[in-house]
């Protein structure tokens, strides 16, 4: 197992207490111990690069290992040699269209929200891209995806179309789940976006089924070619909840292809992740259940793809599930309705400085995979893509008075199967006047 | 804890045994409810018909298989799923760990991606732990999809009042579940409602949450050839005239099913022609069964063993003063358990749940018919 990743970076962790290191110890705090540049209280610029402390003694027999900064030394050579890149061309353009399209249609959906457009809980992804596009481009369209109320972008990284998220939430009946979803709910039966999930840490039961699906079709219905991979998408905040480790517990038992993503932007609304988490790096929560656990730079779409590609291929192999930690932030309030007042600005000016799509930019140009005017040809074209989508759905058609009752069931009237398969509501002789659905 | 106390009783004989000391308790009159039925050929137990429900199922679509906890090795904590996972094997018996939020959710998340799951709660207290999952995600999913995610999963295992467990292990929960949009709620009460509504439940499209009883899982009633062809199985959304009478009706669902056939027993003996309405489907309701019923009889006594207050007889009461109000000739008569938390003492236990003559006593008032004071338990 260990071979599947970086090898300069794996740190072999020993999970029973021993005596010379205590489980707690009490000298040494969460701060000093932590790798993560989110405290309010003190701002340490350089200790992503800081590597974290060996817990223990290596034992390279032991079968599960814990990853962090796993891409850190793979950082490209000034070289020009190609071989040396982490992406091709293609791959950089492709990265660089869908993250400059989750900010473009994030940026519009707060215009269209203070506009009063679109209307409810609307939740931005603005900083966050390098983690939908690191993990979701790497996907095929039967692998799944299931996200949080956070989770625009993450449909669209999918493929499902702009204009169908936007007019979704505008509240039209072209929308991708004809205006009944919303914000927070994006399904896709096409794309397999399992749905977005208002409630923290409900859609990781939820994945970990589409995932136990996938292991299912395989081994009970001998689908042989059924090699499907599902992405459950949360954040730090949810790690705390307990459906988390109900899920790692099971997906590690049974062995399920599914990848959990944390992306971790420090804060769970106004409560830092420093001030909520006992121990803050999620990614050894991992090694705890069984699991390899990575910790990756989140604003680097570079580092996560790498991490990804792993985790991912471990998942299609069937070897079973890993944690992946995404340090990241949002670069706005929690929701549209977030004043947003106790983030340092401090804190805020520094990841502005990292953000994640001027870093695959420099990348490109240092790299020699692209020029100023292809980029800028990328971006006029998902501008054109983001206001045809908010043209499309504001000249839609509102829902009709007859969608309101309609969806409920997937049996259209409620009364369940006859013996012969049909539906029984299309038999005459059984309706007769009783629906009430 | 009703889980430790199960360790501690060991395998085996813990469910036979607690449904033998419930039987003594609570002086279950349900039995003699069998005795309607005086020629039938062959009998089956609750119990038994579900177990070859699933079994046919599970044997008929190779994507229906059952999760929960200890319904493999242990053979179901109330011997359901006996034989299964000899029959299936542990990839479609699925013994979870005690995490009814995580088994709740992965159900949900498989029948979201294309199988059929039957997820067991060893009782349907322990559903609280999982009840966002199953209005919040298998609930909403086809509305909020428009359409695009179906959820074809039957949420399963007992509910109701059981006997001598205390408040958190007693309550019904048909009008919990009942009130909530896209999920279908069924309570069988027989051996062919057990047997004709779980095959419905897991053929179904749609979400199910399928309320047994503890209590009649030893009970045996008899049992046609129809009944046992393994095409067979009864529609979602219609009730069941148990008994028919012409002075009063009485709707109820599950246990309580046994409970009014032997009140209209009794009153038949005083001259009271009762109508016994078995609801089989809490939601869809079947309303036009019950105003029919009203419409010839005129009264209404509706039996619950779950809270009076938002119950499923208020909602049966609306119903009636909706579209049958003019028919009514008296007020009327809503029994359901006490609006408290289930006690543990036993004669307290029993004051709590409906009795049969709760019911006979609500039938007379409703007919204008001399009731003695009521003797309390």
């Amino acid at each position: 197992m260990a071979s599947t990743f970086s090898a300069a970076a794996i740190q072999i962790i020993k999970s029973t207490r021993s005596p010379d290191k205590p489980l707690f110890d009490p000298l040494k705090s969460t701060s000093t111990s932590s790798p993560f540049l989110g405290s309010t209280h003190k701002l340490r610029l350089n200790s992503l690069a800081k590597p974290i402390p060996s817990l223990s003694h290596r034992r390279p027999s032991f079968s599960v290992v814990a990853v962090s900064d796993v891409v850190k030394e793979k950082k490209p050579k000034s070289t020009t040699s190609i071989s040396n890149l982490l992406i091709t061309k293609d791959e950089g353009l492709e990265l660089y269209e869908d993250m400059i399209l989750g900010r473009a249609f994030e940026d519009m959906c707060a215009q269209m929200y203070y506009r009063g457009k679109m209307f409810g809980f609307v939740h931005l992804y603005n900083g966050q891209e390098a983690v939908s596009t690191g993990f979701i481009k790497l996907l095929k369209k039967e692998d799944c995806v299931v996200s949080t109320y956070r989770d625009h972008v993450h449909a669209l990284s999918k493929g499902v179309p702009a204009r169908a998220v936007m007019s979704e939430l505008f509240g039209k009946t072209t929308g991708c789940c004809r205006g009944q979803g919303g914000s927070m709910h994006m399904f896709s039966g096409e794309h397999n976006v399992l749905g977005g999930f208002a409630f923290i840490g409900e859609g990781i039961p939820v994945a970990t089924g589409a995932a136990f699906t996938s292991k299912y079709r395989r081994e009970v219905l001998k689908e042989a070619d059924c090699d499907h991979v599902t992405l459950a998408f949360f954040g730090d905040g949810t790690s705390n909840n307990g459906q988390f480790f109900e899920c790692l517990n099971m997906a590690a038992l049974w062995k399920l292809p599914i990848v959990f993503v944390v992306e971790n932007n420090l804060w769970a609304i106004g409560m830092s992740h420093l001030r909520a988490t006992s121990d803050p790096e999620i990614w050894k929560k991992g090694p705890a259940f069984g699991m390899p656990g990575v910790h990756v730079d989140g604003m680097d779409v570079l580092k996560v793809r790498e991490v990804a590609k792993e985790a991912v291929d471990r998942a299609r192999r069937g070897e079973g599930p890993t944690l992946v930690e995404c340090e990241t932030y949002r670069f706005r309030g929690h929701s549209l309705a977030d004043p947003d007042e106790l983030r340092d600005p401090n804190e805020k000016a520094h990841y502005a400085t990292r953000d994640p799509i001027s870093a695959l930019k420099r990348y490109m140009f240092d790299n020699n995979l692209a020029n100023e005017a292809e980029l800028k040809a990328i971006e006029k074209k998902i501008d054109e893509v983001v206001e045809e989508a908010v043209e499309f759905a504001d000249s839609s058609p509102h829902p009709s008075r007859t969608q309101l009752l309609e969806n409920v069931f997937a049996d259209p009237r409620g009364f369940g199967i006859g013996p012969d398969g049909k539906y029984r509501c299309e038999d005459p002789k059984f309706t007769q006047g009783t629906a009430h659905v | 804890m009703w889980r430790i106390a199960r360790q501690k009783l060991g395998a085996g004989g813990f469910p036979v045994l607690i449904l033998e000391q419930s039987l003594q308790r609570m002086q279950q009159p349900a039995v003699s409810a069998l005795r309607c039925y005086s020629s039938a050929t062959k009998e089956m137990t609750v119990r038994d018909a579900l177990n070859s429900a699933l079994d046919e199922e599970m044997s008929a679509d190779p994507r229906v298989f059952l999760m929960g906890e200890e319904v493999g090795e242990y053979q179901g904590a109330y011997k359901i799923s006996k034989g299964l996972l000899e029959k299936y094997g542990p990839d479609r018996v699925v013994d979870t760990p005690i995490t009814e939020a995580g088994f709740a959710g992965i159900g949900v998340g498989a029948a979201y991606y294309g199988l059929r799951p039957v997820v067991e709660f060893m009782t349907f207290n322990f559903s609280m732990q999982a009840i966002d999952h199953i209005i919040n995600s298998a609930a909403k999913s086809n509305y909020m999809s428009a359409g695009q995610i179906n959820v074809p999963i039957v949420f399963r295992g007992p509910n109701g009042a059981a006997a001598g467990v205390g408040a958190q292990h007693s309550q019904c929960f048909a009008a919990w579940y009942g009130a909530c949009p896209g999920l279908k709620v069924l309570a069988p009460y027989s051996s062919e409602d057990a047997r004709g509504l779980l095959k419905a439940a897991i053929r179904d499209p749609d979400p199910v949450v399928f309320l047994e009883n503890e209590l009649l899982y030893g009970e045996s009633f008899p049992i046609s050839a129809e009944v046992l062809d393994s095409s067979f199985c009864l529609p979602i959304g219609k009730a069941k005239v148990e008994r028919e009478g012409k002075d009063v009706t009485i709707t109820t669902f599950s246990r309580m099913v046994g409970y009014a056939i032997e009140a209209a027993e009794i009153l038949a003996k005083e001259g009271i022609s009762a109508e016994v309405i078995n609801l089989r489907s809490i939601r869809p309701l079947d309303r036009a069964t019950i105003n029919a019923s009203v419409r010839k009889t005129s009264r209404l006594v509706t039996v619950e063993e779950g809270f009076p207050q938002h119950g499923i007889g208020a909602e049966i009461c609306a119903s009636v003063i909706e579209e049958s109000f003019m028919y009514l000739d008296a007020p009327v008569e809503r029994i359901a358990g006490a609006d408290v938390p289930m006690p543990y003492a036993a004669n307290l236990e029993r004051m709590a749940v409906p009795q049969v003559e709760d019911i006979v006593r609500a039938a007379k008032r409703v007919c204008y018919r001399s009731v003695p004071m009521a003797a309390t338990a």
